[in-house]
């Protein structure tokens, strides 16, 4: 059964509490047991507690299939782009390379690509996938593009990825402020871009004239 | 005091080889844990026994081995969310460290153990407690017990305490934990129970959340908070350091450690200026407020900014969105309490409470948020050493008098009030508690300045210790009995709402391991005084503990497992009956507290609070500072707390290798301006000292910690374990230690610690 049109998969960075949850929902899915294919990250640990968490984001034209000499990456009509099929697969590392987001992994010990495939076998009977389950926070979270919006009324899901002269859509939406003018998320702008909020961050604790600490 | 006392650098050596043989080592999924094929024979629901919340899920069973977690979507807590541990608590079933066998201490045997038969510990332990309770007195004997068992253990408990052996000390290790919240609860309130369902936050307009890391010790509540703020709530959070729940707050109030009292005086100060205050709820349902008013008068927002570190501006802005607010929810947890004047502090919150009048009513709320596994049902039948079933108190003779009829015993023979946990090791330094038996507790690893806890357990006589894994106090035992694991037995918990849900079964204790409960009633039964102790299942102890909480505070006397599970769980008080004209609590009970025209069988109605005339108290909360403050020979404030993926004294999940394997090892958190005056880097070995001991760990630095604060984990054990630092000053009223602050000195370590070469990061 194919992944119901209706349903869709939203990462929210802004609320990722950073609990790893995610990580240990991802190696109790049946497709691959044991293995988390889920990133996580602090983007600045000795600033922030902010963390990034990063599932595959399907994507419309998957550069890992693309780029696949052996036509061993499927994407199935309901848009979820699989692990390697094991009998192609021949680990020569290509997607691993080539993914933008850095999702694929190789498993050097069964010399197969593996990545996450939306727990396609919780998604494709009507189950919601293992991280967006578990998550916490609900910054993995996985539902109706009307429910999204009723529960979350100052974001908007976003689909579009710039990476140089590459536009990628995707199936996994990624949530932005809703009043933003965003509608491409340029990822390779955003890396030159200088970190904010630091400042803002040492003057919390920065003794000031009307308080008693030092 | 130069240097620290009673600490040596390396471990005994019959630890290490202890360790090698019970633990803790790391599990994970092997076998039928990691293939996909194995179809499980059935799926249990249940609960997490890791945190307050008890989040609902499905744990998969095949042959006897809990194989894995499935979500429980419809439990309507937390729909199937699951924090790290709960996905991960099954690795702690058919563990390699799992107890199969009674133990006792033999040094000739490797790890300092050798297997015992179960009989053969039973007739010691009995023979034991009578030795000593004859040569020395009754209460010479004490128990420990915990608030992560399920309730109806703990009620067999207290009445094995002072029905059984009539010690009057029994104590559990919620005194480390909720009894600074208890305490200021019944106090402003009559009743000790989060005042409404979470529900409630969804509807606040302003959340104020107060020393609560509620991303790391209540995960799923964050989801609450955020979706509250996407429907327009405004969070302000209370803290020393910048937490995950804080990172993204409307208001951050950086609080020096131990001076939360002064912030809600200061906050009080200014509804009351303004008029930001209820004036009508004030006249109509409390008592107080004008010796409280008079109090706060002197907290103006420059005395509290000195006191509290917090800068002016943003105590005005948090007294006006507090004050100004339609709706509200106010949460604490131990960062507010873990303190000497704990009670003062949740006091001191309430007040900002009840002055807004913001309680009792849909999306106007007020909770301390629990941290154990059942830290709400574990502190209301009996276990607490001046406690009765019910919420009953055992200094009351009317109390006394109507659970001794329960238990068919003369109300005379009951015992009077024990000492708290703390003071039991004491009593038992100072040679007054000859002999212990503990269940659910780890003291070494959990209670504050544990080197002078290890010292006064050498002491002992006769150390009992019913545990499913050698902990680290268990290595102190005489005797150790293999008991049960959550999810080796059933009965009920109550979780942090009030909501009292089912533990069900999912496999059975392995070799000759056995439930708690069984254990303890064949101590009774060797001990000949079996009566009232001779419960065939869980069941039957909670159908007597309806039965004993019957018409007192915590009344359960309504709630059947049935209903339970028909419910999703059943929020207490859920009486039995109620007098004519008043209306029965609904199928799930009594979720929110207060209501307007609610009964209760304190106020008679007289009004919605528990006190004969129904109205809430103000308490005059004088700020009084922490027992330790920093000097020049210790000019560092030292907090602890927890991290995401660990549980307590780390006894469960310090042998969970995925856990582990997020955060190993505990480091000494500070801020880059700090680390630079003493010289550390991030990764650096650093040492912090203080009156009582020292610790040698890696620094993480960081600019979300005051500059003025080091934070310390507190779940790792020997010389890793943060307690080997901290203060036993306690509460006068509640008696927590204060966990929340001491004072230290930092400095880049010599050499790494002895340890770190053969001791793997969770041992």
């Amino acid at each position: 059964m194919p992944v119901p049109d209706a349903l869709e998969f939203f990462i929210d960075p802004g609320r990722c509490i950073g609990c790893q949850a995610c990580i240990q929902a991802c190696t109790e899915c049946d497709t691959h047991k044991g293995q988390s294919m889920i990133q996580l990250d602090y983007v600045d640990r000795a600033h922030s507690t902010q963390t990034v968490p990063v599932v595959c984001l399907h994507c419309d034209s998957p550069t890992c299939a693309e780029v696949c000499p052996a036509d061993a990456i499927k994407r199935t009509e309901d848009g979820i782009v699989h692990t390697a099929r094991k009998p192609r697969c021949i680990a020569c590392n290509n997607c691993v390379l080539a993914c933008p987001f850095g999702v694929p992994k190789m498993q050097t010990e069964m010399n197969l690509m593996m990545k996450c495939d939306m727990c396609y076998d919780r998604t494709s009977v009507g189950l919601k996938p293992w991280c967006a389950s578990a998550c916490p926070s609900q910054a993995l979270a996985f539902g109706t593009r009307e429910e999204m919006a009723r529960l979350r009324p100052h974001a908007k899901p976003v689909n579009t990825f710039q990476f140089g002269m590459q536009t990628i859509r995707t199936k996994v939406n990624i949530m932005v402020p809703r009043d933003s003018a965003v509608e491409i998320v340029d990822v390779t702008a955003a890396m030159h871009e200088p970190t904010i909020g630091h400042e803002m961050l040492d003057d919390v604790f920065e003794p000031g004239p009307d308080r008693g600490d030092a | 005091m130069d240097g620290p006392a009673r600490t040596t650098e390396t471990t005994p050596s019959l630890d290490r080889e202890t360790i090698a043989q019970f633990g803790p080592h790391l599990a994970y999924a092997k076998d039928a844990r990691l293939d996909s094929g194995v179809e499980p024979d059935k799926y249990v629901k249940t609960h997490c026994c890791f945190c307050g919340q008890q989040c609902g899920m499905q744990l998969k069973v095949k042959d006897n081995l809990v194989i894995g977690v499935e979500p429980w979507y419809e439990f309507p807590f937390n729909k199937g969310m699951m924090c790290p541990k709960g996905i991960k608590r099954y690795l702690q079933q058919a563990h390699p460290d799992r107890l199969l066998h009674a133990y006792e201490k033999d040094t000739a045997s490797p790890g300092g153990f050798k297997t015992m038969a179960y009989d053969a510990a039973i007739r010691k332990t009995a023979g034991e407690i009578e030795r000593i309770q004859a040569t020395y007195g009754r209460d010479a004997f004490a128990l420990l017990s915990g608030a992560s068992l399920t309730t109806e253990k703990t009620y067999l408990m207290g009445k094995f305490a002072h029905m059984c052996l009539r010690t009057a000390n029994i104590d559990y290790n919620g005194r480390l934990c909720m009894v600074s919240a208890g305490a200021g609860n019944k106090k402003a309130f009559g009743i000790d129970r989060a005042a409404n369902p979470w529900d409630d936050i969804l509807g606040a307009d302003v959340i104020l959340v107060s020393g609560a890391n509620i991303a790391e010790c209540a995960p799923i509540t964050t989801n609450y908070v955020w979706q509250a703020r996407e429907q327009g709530a405004k969070v302000i959070v209370v803290d020393p350091r910048i937490t995950p729940i804080a990172r993204t707050c409307d208001l951050f109030l950086p609080v020096k450690p131990g001076r939360d009292t002064a912030l809600f005086n200061g906050i009080l100060h200014l509804m009351i200026e303004h008029d930001w205050i209820d004036q009508q709820f004030i006249a109509t349902h409390t008592v107080g407020f004008d010796a409280v008013a008079a109090e706060v008068r002197e907290w103006t927002p420059q005395r509290t900014a000195e006191v509290t570190g917090i800068a002016v501006k943003s105590i005005e802005q948090a007294a006006e969105w507090w004050g100004t607010a339609k709706t509200s929810f106010l949460c604490h947890a131990r960062g507010l309490e873990h303190h000497s004047h704990g009670v003062q502090n949740v006091l001191s919150a309430i007040n900002v409470v009840l002055a807004s009048g913001r309680i009792g009513r849909p999306n106007c709320g007020y909770a301390t948020i629990t941290g154990q596994g059942n830290g709400q049902g574990g502190r209301e039948h009996g276990q607490k050493c001046d406690q009765l079933p019910g919420g009953r108190d055992l200094a009351n003779p009317e109390h006394r008098g109507y659970v001794a009829g329960v238990w068919g015993m003369d109300p005379a023979d009951l015992p009077q009030p024990g000492v708290d946990a703390y003071e039991i090791i004491r009593k038992i330094d100072r040679g007054e508690i000859k002999g212990l038996l503990s269940l659910c507790f780890n003291p070494v690893v959990s209670l504050p300045d544990n080197n002078f806890v290890r010292q006064a357990l050498e002491k002992l006589e006769y150390y009992a210790v019913i545990d499913f894994f050698m902990s680290e106090s268990a290595r102190y035992a005489t005797v150790v009995l293999p008991g049960s694991l959550q999810e080796e037995d059933e009965g009920t918990v109550t979780q942090t709402e009030g909501r009292v849900i089912r533990i069900n079964k999912a496999v059975e204790c392995p070799g000759e391991a056995r439930p708690d409960w069984q254990i303890i009633q064949d101590i009774a039964k060797a001990l000949g005084r079996e009566q009232g102790l001779a419960f065939a299942s869980p069941g039957e102890m909670f159908e007597e503990l309806r039965l004993a909480s019957k018409g007192g505070i915590a009344d359960y006397s309504g709630i059947s497992y049935e209903r339970i599970e028909k419910n999703f769980g059943v929020f207490w008080p859920c009486p039995s009956e109620v007098p004519d004209g008043v209306a029965m609590p609904g199928p799930q009970g009594t979720p929110r507290l207060f209501e307007p025209g609610s009964w209760n069988p304190v106020a008679k109605g007289a009004g919605p609070f528990y006190f004969p005339d129904g109205k809430a108290r103000l308490n005059v909360t004088a700020y009084v500072g922490p027992a330790e403050d920093v000097d020049e020979e210790f000019p560092i404030i030292l907090t602890t707390g927890r991290v995401v993926s660990q549980f307590l004294s780390g006894n469960q999940t310090r042998r969970i290798g995925p856990l582990v394997d997020h955060c190993p090892e505990p480091r000494i958190e500070m801020h880059p301006r700090l680390a630079t005056r003493l010289g550390i880097t991030d990764g650096d070995w650093a040492t912090a000292e203080s009156r009582r001991g020292n610790c040698t760990l890696r620094a993480s630095v960081v600019t979300t910690i005051r500059p003025d604060t080091v934070f310390i984990p507190y779940h790792w054990a020997g010389r890793k374990s943060a307690n080997q630092l901290t203060i036993s000053a306690q509460d006068p009223i509640s008696k927590i230690p204060e966990y929340k602050v001491c004072a230290v000195r930092v400095r880049k370590a010599d050499a790494p610690p002895a340890y770190a070469d053969s001791l793997e990061p969770q041992q």
